[in-house]
């Protein structure tokens, strides 16, 4: 016990599952907890989608809605929901005070001005002045708004007052892993006392499928849990909607205030590993050996993409260490940036409840029946750098 | 020597710096045009001005990456500062052995290979198709350009840096973040030196469209090297530009122990963000106060101890307005004589690239003792009584600067330099 301990004092989760922690307990607790799929909108490709939202809930006004694009909205809705659960929402000063680290890739672009492009761009030659014309023409400005990566934080800003510092991580998983690595350290070295952290992912948007598909990563025609995914069918992934956003206080600073945590967070770890034969996976043993210690079965909660190389790697490393893994993105698809905010709050939700989760692929992840006073949240990226960070009791 | 600040945290030198803006490559070639009042703002050529408001710019043309994307050219910046930072800190190019922190744009697949891909597809399902195409296609480039951590994973690769690169985005303030990001990690002790870059070579057409829809940029375009005006009655917004810099920032320790010349040491780093509005600043200037009394605070020092601040000086109507408010109320009766300039009258607005590029202009402008003017500062506003170092270099002891930076989005970053570390 240290007064700059990192404790995970609220909690905002959002996926294809539902909405908020409880929620998702709920879902990933049942006996065999179900997916839920999107197979038609995005054929062939299946999108695990978001829920019914009502944005207003955590968005109040209109006009900021409008202002934002899907994930923009999801992301700030998802930082509300942390920021209530910490009851810190409506305490002015402690927004005003609190900093902020968002893992962000790109908001939407405007579809209908894009294939406009595309359509017109078959029957002309001069594509260069052809986009000024289109461009010019028909993009709104609040939509360029949305789609910027540091707009997320930066409405989370206007809607919900958190300004003490805004800082916006980009780099599919590995800004995930960054921005909770980060914000750790700060509070554990003092140079912070509550931190909102976290990211969100909207994937029904053809661009979100495109940059995975240009090097084919995406898995097509069906779905299959993490661990068994196809490469008759393409690369393995299997997207889907969702955030993760946590408040992260010192011990010190959630006491002063009387507040409960879910749990503390240990040893983050990130890494940046040639990703070429067994290397790859003894660099991943490596990591994990960090966590090893005498506490033997560790939960683990994997944030494993379905990618073939780096899931095989890393089912192959964790299996090697004992872990008792779960594959969370078979029932909540990838969430990129979000994948490493998410898998921590499903580790600090088990180390709460003081329960594991069933297994979500019967056929690859052993029973877990301890009650987990730690799990290890891991991501590995489907194409580069890597996390992994102990979760324990508060 | 005293290696700690007055808080006992490590302080932080900066040992190697590298820069590339329109004016040219390198530092000797910058401030050589920075302190003649140069303007390297020129007129587009890069792609056709059909249907746009604004012709010119401060793009960086030069670069055999120059017409390749906004992905080749930010990652050619980057990596051509970190080479002339590196080289000059002393260290092995391939071993730098510390931390990657980049200040670079959000990427997207460009709008050419876009165009590519959906003209060899079979066209008949729209952006199906487009992804069928892209499925098949399977250009590792074109994958690369569309994911956010690209460039800073080869960066990573080829200098050595340690662990995890972090690729980020504060908007106009990332530069300075960057350096923020570095200065922090060194503080808490995890390492002994960090690479710190801003790098920006996203110029393109939407880009200048999106920013025109903002009415963010001047039009004024008649006289290119005119158009950049900050603080003068007539300035009509930002020029778009590009460029890079790159800075070892080193514990002042380590760069003792191995001999190394120390250039400017990083003193504070303070910023808030701003509730107001996506695009606007809070009427009340209360955000930009905060970042630069946080700054000061966290330098240890006061207020009246800066001697010089290079500005933020975008030349848009509200930025300067709100910049020249917030400094005043922070430096009070001193302000109308205390020297700020703004680099961006000569170079244009590199944004993701801006905080580190000025950041590096501020440490030469304390080590030659040379302050570089605001250019075309000919018909001042009346309602900025400021002490621009107007259209001529001014020969000064500067021992300390703020370095500003204010983005859309709320963000406002602020720097303090000192070149000396007593």
């Amino acid at each position: 016990m240290n007064p700059t301990d990192v404790v995970i004092t609220g909690m905002g989760i959002v996926s294809s599952l539902g909405l908020g922690p409880d929620a998702h307990w709920q879902a990933l607790t049942k006996k065999t907890p179900v997916p839920v799929l999107d197979r038609e909108r995005f054929a062939p490709y299946t999108v695990h989608p978001l829920p019914e939202i009502d944005w207003s809930e955590q968005i109040p006004r209109r006009g900021d809605q409008r202002q934002m694009g899907t994930w923009q909205r999801l992301g700030t809705y998802t930082a509300g929901l942390a920021l209530d659960d910490a009851g810190i929402k409506a305490d002015e000063a402690l927004c005003a005070s609190m900093d902020m680290v968002v893992a962000a890739g790109g908001g939407e672009r405007d579809v209908d001005v894009d294939q406009a492009i595309l359509d017109e761009s078959l029957s002309r030659n001069d594509h260069d002045v052809l986009i000024n014309e289109k461009l010019t023409t028909e993009l709104r400005p609040t939509l360029f708004l949305s789609q910027l990566s540091n707009l997320l934080a930066g409405n989370i800003s206007i809607v919900h007052k958190v300004t003490g510092s805004s800082r916006t991580f980009m780099g599919e998983e590995g800004a995930g892993v960054s921005a909770i690595e980060t914000a750790a350290a700060r509070i554990r070295s003092g140079q912070s006392s509550h931190i909102l952290v976290g990211a969100a992912f909207q994937t029904e948007h053809p661009d979100m499928l495109l940059s995975y598909e240009l090097a084919g990563h995406l898995q097509r025609d069906a779905w299959s849990p993490v661990w068994q995914r196809d490469d008759e069918k393409g690369g393995g992934i299997i997207t889907g909607s969702g955030a993760a956003f946590l408040v992260l206080e010192s011990r010190e600073h959630a006491e002063e205030r009387g507040r409960d945590a879910y749990a503390a967070i240990g040893t983050v770890l990130s890494g940046r590993a040639r990703r070429q034969g067994r290397a790859f996976q003894e660099h991943l043993d490596g990591m994990l050996e960090a966590f090893s210690g005498n506490r033997e079965p560790i939960l683990g909660l994997s944030g494993a993409s379905g990618a073939h190389a780096a899931t095989q790697a890393e089912k192959a490393a964790l299996e090697g260490r004992k872990i008792v893994t779960r594959g969370f993105s078979s029932l909540t698809g990838h969430l990129k940036e979000a994948q490493f905010p998410f898998a921590v709050a499903l580790a600090a939700l088990a180390v709460h409840h003081e329960a594991s989760y069933p297994a979500f692929d019967m056929e690859n992840e052993k029973a877990f029946d301890a009650a987990p006073s730690a799990a290890l949240a891991t991501t590995i990226g489907y194409n580069c750098f890597e996390g992994m960070g102990l979760v324990v009791k508060a | 020597m005293k290696t700690t600040d007055s808080f006992a945290r490590p302080l932080v030198a900066v040992t190697g710096m590298g820069v590339v803006t329109s004016l040219g490559q390198g530092k000797e070639e910058n401030w050589a045009a920075l302190t003649d009042g140069k303007s390297g703002i020129h007129r587009i050529t890069r792609f056709p001005i059909d249907h746009l408001a604004t012709t010119i710019s401060g793009m960086v043309d030069f670069l055999p990456e120059s017409r390749q994307g906004a992905s080749a050219l930010t990652h050619a910046l980057a990596d051509l500062a970190a080479d002339e930072a590196i080289a000059e800190a002393d260290l092995a190019r391939g071993d730098f052995d510390g931390p990657l922190f980049l200040a670079s744009p959000p990427v997207e697949l460009d709008w050419h290979n876009r165009l590519r891909l959906y003209g060899e597809s079979d066209r008949s399902e729209g952006w199906r198709s487009l992804i069928q195409q892209a499925r098949e296609t399977r250009e590792k480039a074109l994958f690369e350009e569309s994911q956010f951590a690209s460039i800073a994973d080869r960066l990573a690769e080829k200098y050595g840096t340690r662990g995890l690169p972090v690729t980020l985005s504060t908007a106009c303030a990332s530069g300075a973040t960057a350096i923020q990001l570095g200065v922090e990690a060194i503080r808490r002790g995890e390492c002994d030196r960090a690479l710190a870059i801003g790098s920006d070579g996203s110029a393109t057409a939407e880009a200048l469209i999106r920013f025109l829809l903002l009415s963010a940029l001047s039009t004024q375009n008649d006289n290119p090297e005119k158009a950049s005006k900050p603080f003068t009655k007539d300035r009509d917004g930002f020029v778009l530009a590009e460029g890079s810099a790159a800075l070892v920032l080193e514990s002042l320790e380590s760069a003792l122990a191995r001999g190394a010349e120390v250039l400017g040491i990083v003193r504070g780093c303070g910023e808030k963000a701003d509730d107001f509005h996506r695009t606007r600043s809070k009427p009340d200037g209360s955000p930009a106060i905060a970042a630069v009394e946080a700054a000061l605070s966290d330098a240890g020092m006061n207020a009246d101890e800066i001697d010089y601040i290079n500005a933020h000086g975008t030349s848009t109507p509200e930025n300067d307005k709100m910049e020249h408010m917030s400094l005043s109320a922070v430096f009070g009766e001193r302000m109308p004589t205390l020297p700020i300039s703004s680099n961006k009258s000569m170079i244009g607005h590199t944004l993701s690239a801006a905080g580190a590029v000025e950041a590096v202009f501020s440490l030469m402008t304390m080590r030659e003792g040379v302050i570089p003017p605001t250019i075309n500062y000919d018909n001042p506003d009346p309602s900025i009584a400021l002490d621009v170092v107007p259209n001529t270099k001014r020969e000064a002891e500067v021992a300390t600067v703020l370095s500003n930076s204010f983005g859309f989005g709320g963000q406002n970053t602020c720097l303090v330099m000192a070149r000396e570390a007593g």
